[in-house]
């Protein structure tokens, strides 16, 4: 499997007025191409931080961060934008980066006809419901052609039945779509119900503990809720973060 | 929300809420009219001096004789003129600076303690500086009114610029978006409700600095009229130049009230 994403040796420290913290050292990892992971870990242990290095808002302090193509951002709000349409949320990456050409709109209505948003696109994001919004933002996502999906906890906003439900939704379709995902969660269920590649990560300065690639027959989440081994999964990393 | 149908209960809220309007609005015009009743009572039988707190036939027996030697309109002209261009002079140049201080993060740290005192300090101070530099004419009171308006307009714009939200800063810069872009597509568009409130806050302020400015040095206008009738003991002349700039006062905020509807509608998040 071609690598997509590298992290070697990775430390970042943040500087301000008010001091210095590192949030990762050391920071070694892998993704494949196509390959879906998720990545646990204590709560501000530097999650976020790993994503941005991955997007490149950010430089390391130390080592390197490779990236074979291009990103596409989704974050635990959807953040669309509520004075636009969803049409026009759709075509936001577009204009920002100036490809905004009747070809490539005509690519984002399609996406958005495949999975269920074609009788949303004259609403405003307040019309929506919280999991078609969350939908609409991965679309809006997938209208930028990434090659690697990174998503920083994207179900945490939702209530626990939709959550379930617009997870199995987004995997679903990333699967559909091919694309490699980097899937950040506070959440080992979800973890497990979604990812094929575990990776767990110490308390701060962030640190690679364990990765673990999961052995279910399924790849639809909630399937895989109801497989014997998941409880067995869920142990091993309830354990590991919680030595 | 739409309902293809209204159940009848809905119906008799609807009916009930908008009676009610109909008594708030019947109150407000009695009460109107009472007091200007009551006014005019109090003054025809002579238990308050006409001569001292005027009364409504008096004004508007005065606002007639302005019209009639033609200077009615010549005085609003002139307070309207210098109260509008200052007014969107300073808006002009209060989004421009704020503008920039959105833009750079050091200029704003430099600037923000004059801006600080500017803000807090009483503009009228300036009332002589301004005579020296501006002369006496309606210059002088545009400059004042751009002044007393201006750190408003800055203050309150450069605080919605910068409450733009951070998630969708974050996203936009993953999308590969550079300062210009996070500003046509987020920050300005995201600030256009503060903006309309900003307006109608500055309408008021504009007011202020224009009459402020007649006080000090004019020689026509509203606040002009209303200096003169107080110098000469005409109460008639100050209340009805009182009278004729709530009327524009009122009339100029309707305006941006209807603006703002136009404008923030089906928009919020
Ligand atoms: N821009 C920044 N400047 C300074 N410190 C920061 C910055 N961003 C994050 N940090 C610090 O770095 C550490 C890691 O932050 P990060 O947001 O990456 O953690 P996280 O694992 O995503 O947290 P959470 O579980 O709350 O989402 C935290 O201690 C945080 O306070
Ligand atoms: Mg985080």
């Amino acid at each position: 499997m071609k690598e997509i994403l590298a992290f070697d040796n990775v430390r970042l420290t943040y500087h301000t007025r008010q001091g210095e913290v590192t949030a990762l050292k050391e920071l070694t990892f892998s993704l494949g191409e196509g390959e879906f992971a998720a990545m646990i870990g204590p709560s501000g242990c530097g999650k976020s931080t790993i994503l941005s290095l991955a997007a490149g808002l950010i430089k390391p302090s130390a080592g390197s961060v490779t990236l074979g193509g291009s990103i596409g951002y989704m974050l635990q709000r959807d953040e669309l934008f509520p004075w636009r349409t969803i049409e026009k949320n759709l075509y936001l990456p577009l204009e920002v980066q100036k490809k905004n050409t009747p070809a490539r709109r005509a690519r984002a209505l399609e996406l958005a006809e495949q999975y269920g948003l074609s009788g949303f696109l004259k609403s405003y994001p307040s019309q929506l419901s919280g999991g078609m919004r969350q939908r609409a933002a991965l679309i809006r996502t997938l209208v930028m052609e990434p090659d690697i999906l990174l998503l920083d906890e994207p179900f945490s906003a939702l209530d626990y039945q939709t959550r379930l439900l617009v997870a199995a939704d987004v995997s679903r379709i990333i699967r559909s779509e091919k694309k490699a995902a980097l899937l950040i969660t506070h959440d080992i269920s979800e973890a497990i119900s979604l990812a094929d590649r575990i990776l767990v990560l110490t308390a701060r300065p962030a640190r690679l503990l364990a990765s673990h690639e999961t052995d279910f027959l399924s790849s639809d989440p909630l399937k895989r809720r109801e497989e014997p081994r998941f409880s067995g999964w869920f142990e091993t990393l309830w354990k590991e973060l919680d030595p | 929300m739409k309902h293809e149908t209204i159940s009848k209960e809905h119906r008799a809220f609807l009916q009930k809420s908008r009676k009610k309007t109909g008594i708030v609005n019947a109150v407000r015009l009695g009460l109107l009219l009472l007091l200007l009743g009551l006014w005019e009572l109090v003054t025809a039988l002579n238990w308050a001096d006409p001569f001292l707190v005027s009364s409504p036939s008096r004004i508007a027996k005065t606002i007639a004789s302005l019209y009639r030697e033609g200077t009615l309109f010549y005085h609003i002209g002139i307070t309207l003129s210098e109260t509008l261009i200052g007014f969107f002079a300073a808006i002009l140049s209060g989004v421009l600076i704020a503008l920039l201080l959105w833009w750079s993060e050091t200029l704003r740290r430099i600037l923000e303690p004059y801006i600080v005192v500017l803000n807090a300090l009483p503009k009228i101070a300036l009332g002589p500086l301004i005579i020296i530099w501006c002369g006496t004419g309606s210059r002088a009171i545009v400059f004042m009114t751009i002044l007393v308006t201006v750190i408003l307009v800055i203050l309150h714009m450069l605080s919605a610029f910068l409450s733009a939200d951070e998630g969708k800063v974050l996203l936009l810069k993953s999308m590969g978006a550079n300062k210009a872009h996070i500003l046509a597509k987020l920050v300005i568009p995201s600030s256009l409700p503060a903006f309309v409130s900003m307006l109608k806050v500055a309408v008021g302020m504009s007011w202020i600095g224009s009459i402020m400015g007649e006080y000090i040095v004019s020689r026509a206008g509203l606040g002009y009229l209303i200096v003169y009738g107080g110098q000469v003991f005409k109460l008639d002349l100050v209340m009805a130049a009182t009278v004729i700039l709530c009327f524009l006062a009122a009339l100029m905020y309707f305006l941006v009230a209807l603006l703002e509807k136009k404008l923030v509608k089906n928009k919020e998040s």
